[in-house]
């Protein structure tokens, strides 16, 4: 365990003109851990997870990365080329829908190739290889690699944005509802397969969903958030085992039992 | 010249605005100017950026030559010839080594070009990574930080699909080590007499309103893969007129039985070898045309 916090964030707010998207938002988020963001739609989580992930820029606040090479460094004061760096090297970013994180027109091999080749990789051989070496990680037969993703199925597209994001190594994983649009089996497929490599990595993440199976099985600690504020954190056994407050005890008793 | 237009068409005003283009492109070459490209009296995709551009270099005493595909006397090359032998009454030719300036549609001529002359590109379209991304402000921002990382997704996927780089035509080039440029679709065989050219290089695109250059003995590097080199292509015929083993040649169907003949694509390198004596395997010896065609 590294001594220093792997994000830190303090008093985010973004508003969306006079409406509010996210307000005061304060938080770390330590090596290796995985943070689950929940609360209903509208609340604010995705506005958070994007001010975060640097694509969308917050009103006020502060956003510190500990970057490898040069120490904790406020994402938000950084130099464009420099954070579009970041952003395709040490953090990787999960779309709920695979469409908007995936390249549709090219091959699977292609789509988890492009950040190896944006970062200078130029040879084939060897792209091919790991592209190869992550379908495989991902559960996706090698035959499939020269097929184009709209030829894969929803829960098969959302693995390989996975493999996409992770080929590079990054240390930081955005989620937005890995899960969304998913049937149960094929959720519980991709969960114990995500839950596998952020163990199996180091990953940390912080993952945005309204499900709390999802954040019960991956997150260690939990924010609940409500009209654009954090209402409760703590450890997600905690909170989701004994809620403290009123909209938190509400959305635990609202998931349905079989 | 006739009374009715301005030297060579377009107004002073406008050669001047399209010069500082051109002169911005010079400066920073392979990246795209922006210009205010102006209605032209023939169709977008027939050469209007070039044309302008063309225009805006011309002065009187300019020798010009068009090329279309490599040829003098098709179509398109016809007709910008004749435009400007009307507009601007410089004179015109079909010999590279006489040309001053030459305008071409998709090839470089095969002779090599000197410090004399410009040679000017027509190009449908200058963005080499707009089929990967649609945005315009992505692609500039793209091109601003040099994230080309997405140049070489499209060639992984030629090689993926084909089993070798399959780009054959507007094969992307690195200009200096900074900007990567579409270099209009001429044939990836002429890719390398794009660098070190003595000659100036200039890129105009009509309907898309830029401008590019390659200052002369600019640097321009054909993309690739460490394991996959840049192969300019070869034919293992010859010329059938000439027979010319190291120009690029056009296949010609010649009958209902699958009959062909490869010829040069460049008519002026073409005549100039058969009038001094080589001649191919279907060629007849050379002979000056019993009549010209009547000029302008």
């Amino acid at each position: 365990m590294s001594a220093a916090p792997l994000l830190q964030v303090s008093g985010l707010s973004k508003y969306y003109g006079p409406r509010m998207g996210c307000t005061d938002i304060s938080f770390d988020l330590w090596p290796g851990e995985v943070l689950g963001v929940v609360g209903e739609s509208g609340s604010g989580k995705t506005t958070l997870l994007n001010c975060l992930a640097g694509l969308m820029v917050p009103d006020a606040g502060r956003v510190v990365y500990d970057t490898r090479a040069e120490g904790p460094r406020d994402t938000l004061a950084m130099a464009e080329p420099e954070r579009r760096m970041l952003m395709r090297t040490d953090w990787a970013f999960v779309h709920q829908n695979p469409r908007d994180g995936l390249r549709m027109g090219v091959s699977a091999g292609a789509n988890v190739g492009e950040r190896l080749m944006a970062v200078g990789a130029r040879h084939y051989g060897r792209i091919r290889g790991a592209a190869l070496d992550w379908l495989g990680r991902v559960e996706i037969a090698a035959d499939r690699i020269d097929d184009r993703p709209s030829a894969f199925s929803s829960g098969m597209q959302q693995r390989l944005q996975i493999a996409r994001n992770l080929v590079t190594g990054p240390r930081l994983v955005f989620m937005d509802e890995p899960t969304g649009g998913l049937d149960v089996s094929v959720q519980a497929r991709l969960l114990d397969l995500i839950r596998g490599l952020v163990r199996e990595l180091g990953l940390s993440a912080v993952i945005v969903t309204h499900d709390l199976a999802v954040v019960r099985l991956l997150a260690g600690r939990l924010l609940v958030m409500k009209e654009g504020r954090v209402i409760e954190a703590g450890l997600t056994d905690q909170v989701l085992d004994d809620p403290q407050h009123a909209y938190t005890q509400l959305l635990v008793s609202s998931v349905l039992q079989v | 010249m006739t009374g009715a237009y301005n030297f060579a068409y377009l107004d002073e005003q406008t050669k001047r605005m399209i010069r500082r283009a051109l002169l911005k492109a010079v400066a920073v070459p392979g990246y795209q100017v922006p210009f205010a490209a102006r209605e032209m009296p023939m169709p977008f995709g027939w050469g209007t950026g070039g044309v302008q551009v063309t225009a805006a270099c011309l002065v009187p005493a300019d020798r010009l030559k068009v090329i279309d595909q490599g040829a003098d006397d098709t179509t398109n090359a016809v007709s910008i010839r004749k435009f400007f032998e009307l507009t601007a009454g410089v004179a015109t030719t079909e010999e590279t080594q006489e040309a001053t300036i030459i305008q071409t549609r998709h090839r470089i001529p095969e002779q090599p070009l000197t410090g004399d002359q410009i040679l000017v590109y027509q190009v449908p379209i200058p963005e080499p990574l707009r089929f990967l991304e649609p945005r315009e402000t992505e692609t500039r921002k793209m091109h601003a930080l040099e994230e080309y990382g997405l140049m070489h997704v499209k060639l992984y996927e030629d090689i993926a699909r084909h089993g070798h780089i399959a780009t054959t035509y507007a094969y992307p080039v690195k200009v200096e080590g900074r900007y990567v440029m579409d270099p209009s679709p001429i044939p990836k065989f002429d890719n390398p007499k794009l660098s070190g050219c003595p000659a100036l290089q200039l890129f105009g695109a009509g309907r898309e309103q830029r401008i590019y250059a390659l200052p002369p003995y600019t640097q321009a590097v054909s993309l690739d893969f460490e394991d996959h080199p840049f192969d300019p292509g070869t034919w293992e015929e010859d010329c059938a007129l000439c027979g010319a083993s190291d120009s690029y040649l056009d296949e010609v169907i010649i009958d209902d039985a699958g009959g062909r003949m490869y010829v040069c694509s460049d008519t002026a390198h073409c005549r100039g070898r058969r009038r001094a004596g080589h001649v191919g395997a279907m060629g007849a010896p050379y002979e000056e045309a019993p009549f010209k065609e009547a000029e302008g």
